[in-house]
């Protein structure tokens, strides 16, 4: 149980919380389409450019320079969420968790090492 | 010390009983709707007019004076003009996406604002996962601005979005570490065993040499995280206009800008939480009087003084440097702060288990 301000459990209160963010965002956005003003023009609806027509499709094909750093965030993203249970409890698990996870951490900067030789670090 | 669990205790009684339980039950989760909602709108006007004003005063100028006394009206009047301007859409969005976009920024800001340790007895989110709960739901607004920039079907807006998830996702990482050698320290998860655990000497203290390093690691990467200071290339004007947020207009934009906002006060929140004691009392062992004295400022006085004050660090920081290069800022997340994190990880570790902390 985990129990927040008025004894309310926590679930609860992150339900309120979203519904706090969507009643902001939706009451914002219909304030303004009744106060604001409206006008149609074709120009208005062009997107943003500097001066001359949008050439060709902007949901097209794009590289993305940081697919390696992708994949390399999802292993270390994964990895701290291993370490969190170890984190916890580090101080009653001693010095025999601790080598097995300094273990672990060696094989992922190993890892990162490779990567790193490999040039996947480096911004293309 | 004045607990804010005696007045909600008061409250949940008398709510109790003139009416039946899930109805007192809904009505406390009401108030704690409208408190969240008027904090957070408060929060982001003080939070603009402090950046307007630390500018002024770092970049040697006047700042807003001209409304109200001091310029201190200035803010109403620019929510004013924003609410009233047009909503345009662009005939080539994708409407959904283009509207939900703002919804998932706001609520990652709003879910990780309720987690904040607001004083003593007062949370309204309190998982015994504390920290964890704030890292999984800050990751809601990655979505957010990925998919702003791709609906907005904009070419200016799409590279902000990508370069704004590369910047994002990396420096995440260093905030997650960072993270996680305070709670090899502290030995619990949940925010309000976080501050119990700094009672007698804040993280930042009691860790020796790996707390500060994981300061100043938590500094460099929620700045980043945040789009904000040296790291604010997804919006650097002079080659992408506004970034990811060009083709938002009136309020719309103005969600995006008030949740950054509210993220710079969270993530100084964050930093109070993990190393400056949260709302706990400045003690220096054997000073008994000036303890006491610290006693009496009000545990919210003393966690919005911190986070104000780290706010303050983020602005210097902002209004200090220059903008780096995209190539520089993914070499400084992942051949520095990378690796020095995950040393300074072990060695916390180690500090922890050979019992060298006090």
């Amino acid at each position: 149980m985990d129990l927040s301000v008025f004894g309310i459990e926590s679930t609860t209160m992150v339900v309120t919380a979203a519904l706090t963010a969507v009643t902001l965002v939706a009451g914002a956005l219909i304030i303004a389409f009744l106060v604001g003003p409206r006008s149609y023009t074709d120009m208005k609806g062009e997107p943003y450019e500097c001066g001359i027509p949008t050439r060709g499709e902007s949901m097209a094909q794009f590289h993305v320079g940081y697919y390696l750093f992708a994949i390399l965030f999802l292993m270390f993203d994964v990895e701290t969420v291993f370490l969190f249970p170890w984190a916890t409890l580090c101080r009653e698990l001693g010095s025999g968790a601790l080598l097995a996870v300094g273990t672990f951490l060696v094989i992922l900067v190993l890892g990162l090492a490779y990567a790193w030789k490999k040039g996947a670090l480096r911004w293309k | 010390m004045f607990d804010l669990s005696s007045v909600t205790g008061w409250i949940h009684g008398w709510l109790s009983g003139i009416m039946p339980s899930w109805l007192a039950t809904t009505t406390e989760c009401v108030l704690v709707a409208l408190f969240l909602l008027i904090a957070y709108s408060v929060l982001a006007m003080i939070y603009i007019m402090y950046e307007r004003w630390v500018c002024g005063w770092i970049q040697c100028r006047r700042g807003p004076i001209r409304v109200g006394p001091g310029g201190s009206l200035q803010i109403f009047a620019d929510v004013f003009k924003i609410l009233t301007k047009e909503i345009i859409t662009l005939w080539s969005t994708d409407k959904f996406l283009f509207f939900l976009a703002p919804f998932l920024v706001v609520l990652a800001s709003v879910l990780t604002f309720a987690c904040l340790p607001w004083g003593k007895g007062f949370q309204v989110i309190d998982f015994n996962i504390g920290v964890f709960f704030i890292i999984a739901v800050s990751s809601i607004g990655v979505l957010g601005i990925l998919l702003a920039g791709w609906s907005s079907n904009s070419k200016y807006t799409l590279i902000g979005a990508m370069r704004s998830g590369a910047q994002m996702i990396s420096y995440e990482l260093s905030v997650g570490i960072s993270i996680l050698t305070v709670v090899c320290l502290a030995g619990t998860m949940s925010i309000t065993g976080l501050v119990e655990a700094q009672a007698d000497g804040w993280f930042l203290f009691k860790g020796h040499l790996p707390a500060v390093v994981a300061f100043i690691i938590y500094i460099i990467a929620a700045n980043a995280e945040n789009n904000r200071g040296p790291f604010d290339l997804p919006e650097a004007e002079h080659e992408l206009t506004a970034g990811y947020h060009t083709e938002y207009s009136g309020i719309h934009y103005g969600l995006f800008y008030l949740a950054e906002y509210l993220n710079l006060f969270v993530v100084s929140g964050i930093a109070s939480l993990l190393f400056l004691g949260g709302w706990m009392p400045l003690h220096i062992p054997g000073w008994e009087g000036f303890n006491a004295v610290m006693d009496y400022i009000p545990s919210t006085l003393w966690f919005l003084g911190k986070a104000f004050f780290m706010t303050f660090i983020f602005m210097w920081i902002r209004w200090s440097f220059p903008r780096v290069r995209i190539d520089q800022m993914l070499a400084l997340e992942w051949r520095y702060l990378m690796p020095i994190g995950l040393v300074n990880l072990v060695v916390m570790a180690v500090v922890v288990t050979q019992g060298w902390y006090f």
